[in-house]
């Protein structure tokens, strides 16, 4: 059964008739042309679909639309100002922590919600932080440095 | 002197981590075409069976649904595989199935959904045949042949050795002799397969797809298709990793998008779940090991034997070059001048293994590092000092024949055990802490039957750039960036002045091998040196008369062209390139910059197994330290140091990433994944991120260490070798050894689960007491 359904991603108003099977991670594919936000392994176990939820991490795979209407969602599109990215995506590129790429808008959004949350984390709270998106490349080590630097860098800057 | 660089060298951030890190970057499943169809493939659901009918009517009277493909679509006998011996895969089963999993139709309908809905109603009529799946019971007389034309379901040998293994042993003080197993690894990438295909009216077949080796992918398909390679062009997307032949080989989806395709009249997409990439071919092949080694007391390698069986599952893939590789491994790092080797590959009813980071080679190592150390530990020997003993160097011809010319092994292993504490750890740790190291090699690029050149054009631009076209695929490891250093270094421009291909277009971009035996740098960073060498050659040729001086006597540095004496007398590089192009009399010109490169090698001997495989060796010494909690039988990392000699370092944060990604990689084979398998049927029990269990966040080490040992090689690009696939030889014996020394008791197999070592502490525990009883 389909519906008009309205969201706010990244600060926008989005409307359209959708139905309600569908996953939030289809409708920001399909519908809205958000492709940053990655299919992996659609059943909640890889994060690479990671977006916020009113500023939490969520595994969009497992939420339907339906149930997201008049919340805040933020997906990688929205982490930039303009050309300005955000500190952690600034960090994520000067400290390596970006291989083949997949994993990256998950685990930027899962670090935003974590830095939003704890903006002075020890380094085993940001292990636990991103622990629910995998990476097969980078062994994470050069992830969690520059979840770490943008920590500092946003503290400063806030 | 050390050299100066402007690039080289340096942690440049990756040429496309901007769009990769602002979700701009466009992968597999991110591809779109107008009036695209969406396509599912059908799998079989019996390990071994004659096809004696598919029956998709009702799928085809199902709204939504286009068109259905099985086998029969596809022309008769046309099979590809890595060469003309091995040809045995087909784009959808044929004749019979040979595993649950393998992939006997497809659908196209206008969403997934009803794609999916689809399968269901293809009715597929199997004649059951009986199945196999322990290697052993195939080679048995009259077990079920998978493949009719071979005997004993034998699919590959590989028998190689040289010196008199048996006069080694006896000349030795001490001979060991052990059995190791190592499981089924998947490659893990994030990013399931995907591909859209259009095969239009004219003719021309084209595919976007997120392949490692496009060039590789593209002829096996326009192979099993009937078509001319140039009918076939395959566009590479942005590739979600890599790490093995499952993004080099074409799958079931890549031919029927094409064949769907063609019979509908529109574009069809379609994308594996991770259930299917999990359960399909394509993984690190299960080896079965019988080692011996023969040492002198004072610790020489006298004499290694190793007899290998390696279950491939039920087709080819590239598993020949798999147990011939592992040869490779049997004496190197080290010196020995007695050497046999013997491997099988066995086919079986299961998904067939290909070749995953390492190609065998940590297969090998597991169980001959692990003797060593078992060795070392019986004669009271130091294992650094042993595997200094017996390193290989700079300059040395191995028995076998490989020329090793440029070797940081020595520096590396006192390096690793300084910066580990090994000497204040060693047999000193409190109980249930261990320390262990490994030593290894990994070759750069090997030449196997085919096309192995790679080549790069370079187009100087007006406004003083460049445009780099490489043949070489990025797939995260960074060969865009190190290209794009590569030939900024040399024309004296910036990172960006520099414009590189994120992709390649199998009708467009210059040929290269592919991604694969560690090559791209060598092979491909040659190439760009050379093409780049080219156009500043031209360059210096018209900035030589302009400015009166001899060409081989210009600087080119900070996008500027200068005699070497007179740096004031500089030539913007921008308006040299104008004048060429724009301002010249009678002729412009346009500067291009072309170049082919390859190195003078033989083709691996299979049968001989004997001299130079590999332009240039990289080596590594990895030291583990675990904690084990004798409670739970948890092991933690504590800390891991490696040192690790790739050449002259690039682009040092990529080579730091490629070694922490292969560690973590051979961290999870060593503790966490096994694709387990229902042993009445083969089929595959953990086909999922939540049972099969790749490493997270949570289980690395707790500190890691680098040390990048640049030994220059005479040929590499600035002298560099590979890194990256290198690095995951020595982890699994490193940390096997390291288990070992915590406990007290040793691991043949894999992986070192929680439960194996609560049962190993709980065994030592009660022999002790027996014996203090």
């Amino acid at each position: 059964m389909k519906q008009v359904m309205s969201f706010k991603i990244n600060g926008m108003i989005f409307e359209e008739e959708i139905d309600h099977r569908r996953t939030l991670l289809e409708v920001l594919r399909e519908n809205f042309g958000l492709l940053g936000t990655h299919k992996g392994c659609d059943e909640g176990q890889c994060g690479a679909c990671t977006v916020l939820v009113d500023g939490k991490a969520v595994n969009s795979c497992l939420i339907l639309a339906v149930g997201v209407q008049g919340k805040e969602i933020t997906t990688i599109e929205g982490m930039a100002q303009g050309d300005k990215l955000h500190p952690i995506q600034e960090e994520f590129i000067n400290a390596g922590a970006i291989q083949c790429g997949f994993c990256t808008p998950g685990m930027i959004l899962s670090a935003k919600a974590l830095l939003d949350k704890n903006p002075d984390p020890t380094e085993n709270e940001i292990r636990n932080g991103l622990c629910g998106n995998l990476c097969r490349c980078t062994g994470y080590f050069q992830i969690i440095e520059a979840v770490s630097k943008a920590a500092e860098r946003m503290r400063k800057e806030a | 002197m050390k050299e100066e660089f402007s690039n080289i060298g340096k942690g440049i951030p990756k040429v496309d981590s901007v769009l990769k890190a602002t979700g701009k970057a466009a992968f597999g499943a991110d591809s779109f075409l107008p009036g695209m169809l969406h396509g599912k493939v059908l799998r079989s659901t019996v390990p071994h069976a004659k096809i004696v009918n598919i029956d998709a009517s009702a799928a085809l009277k199902l709204p939504g649904v286009k068109a259905v493909t099985t086998g029969k679509d596809f022309l008769w006998g046309l099979k590809f595989g890595f060469s003309s011996q091995y040809r045995d895969q087909a784009p959808l089963a044929q004749d019979k199935v040979r595993y649950i999993g393998d992939e006997v139709a497809a659908v196209a309908a206008i969403d997934e959904d009803i794609a999916e809905e689809a399968l269901d109603l293809i009715k597929v009529d199997y004649d059951i045949l009986p199945a196999v799946f322990d290697p052993f019971e195939a080679m048995k007389e009259g077990a079920p042949l998978i493949h009719e034309d071979k005997p004993n379901n034998i699919c590959a040998e590989s028998h190689i050795g040289f010196g008199d293994v048996e006069k080694g042993f006896q000349e030795s003080d001490h001979v060991r002799e052990d059995e190791f197993w190592t499981q089924a690894v998947k490659h893990g990438f994030i990013e399931p397969h995907a591909a859209l295909g259009l095969w239009d009216s004219s003719g021309k077949a084209t595919i976007w797809a997120n392949k490692q080796s496009p060039y590789v992918a593209s002829r096996k398909m326009a192979m099993a298709l009937g078509l001319k390679p140039s009918q076939l062009r395959l566009v590479q997307t942005f590739v979600g990793g890599g790490f093995g032949s499952a993004r080099s080989d074409p799958h079931a989806l890549d031919f029927c998008a094409l064949l769907l395709s063609r019979k509908t009249g529109r574009p069809v997409k379609i994308v594996y779940t991770m259930e299917d990439v999990l359960l399909m071919g394509e993984m690190r092949h299960p080896f079965y090991l019988k080692v011996k080694t023969g040492m002198k007391k004072d610790g020489t390698l006298k004499a290694m034997q190793t007899y290998v069986v390696a279950d491939g599952g039920a087709f080819t893939s590239i598993g020949p070059i798999t147990i011939n590789l592992a040869a490779l491994s049997t004496d190197l790092p080290f010196y020995i001048p007695n050497v046999k080797y013997d491997a099988v590959r066995v086919f079986t009813n299961k998904g067939h293994c290909g070749s995953l980071r390492g190609h065998g080679v940590p297969q090998v190592r597991w169980a001959l590092g692990q003797q060593l150390d078992m060795m070392c530990n019986d004669l009271g020997l130091d294992i650094t000092e042993v595997s200094i003993k017996n390193a290989v160097h700079t300059g040395d011809v191995t028995p076998r024949g490989l020329k090793i010319q440029s070797c940081g092994l020595t520096e590396c292993i006192e390096k690793a055990v300084e910066a580990s504490g090994w000497k204040e750890k060693k047999g000193k740790l409190p109980p249930y802490r261990g320390i262990g190291m490994s030593a290894g090699s990994y070759y750069t690029g090997v030449k196997i039957s085919g096309h192995n050149s790679a080549s790069c054009i370079i187009r100087m631009n007006e406004d003083g750039t460049a445009s780099v076209q490489t043949g070489a695929t990025d797939i995260g490891q960074g060969s865009c960036t190190v290209i794009s250093q590569i030939v900024a270094e040399v024309l004296g421009l910036r990172m960006q002045d520099i414009t590189i291909n994120c992709g390649v277009d199998t009708d467009f971009t210059p040929l290269d091998p592919g991604t694969y035996g560690s090559r791209v740098t060598f092979f491909s960073g040659n190439a760009a040196k050379l093409a780049a060498e080219d156009a500043r050659r031209q360059l210096a040729e018209q900035a030589g008369k302009m400015l009166e001086v001899k060409p081989e006597e210009l600087i080119f540095k900070d996008r500027k062209v200068y005699p070497a004496a007179n740096p004031e007398k500089a030539l913007k590089i921008d308006a040299l390139i104008r004048h060429l192009g724009q301002k010249m009399a009678s002729k412009n010109k346009t500067v291009w910059g072309r170049a082919n490169y390859d190195f003078d090698l033989p083709y691996l001997d299979f049968k001989s197994g004997r001299g130079n495989v590999s332009p240039a060796y990289a080596f590594g010494v990895d030291v583990v330290e675990v904690e084990v909690d004798p409670e739970t039988g948890k092991i933690t990392i504590v800390n891991m140091v490696g040192a690790h000699d790739v050449g002259r370092v690039l682009n040092l944060t990529n080579c730091v990433g490629q070694v922490n990604g292969s560690w973590i990689m051979c961290q999870g084979q060593a503790m966490f994944e096994d694709l387990k398998r229902d042993p009445a049927d083969g089929h595959v029990l953990n086909p999922n991120f939540m049972e099969y269990k790749l490493p997270t966040s949570m289980d690395i080490p707790r500190k890691v260490e680098h040390i990048l040992v640049e030994s220059i090689d005479p040929n590499g690009p600035f002298g560099a070798k590979e890194a990256g696939e290198g690095a995951s030889v020595g982890w699994l014996h490193a940390f096997g050894n390291a288990v070992a020394d915590a406990i007290g008791e040793r691991f043949y197999d894999l992986p070192i689960t929680p439960e194996k070592v609560l049962r190993a502490i709980r065994k030592k525990q009660s022999e002790t007491s027996a014996r203090s009883n």
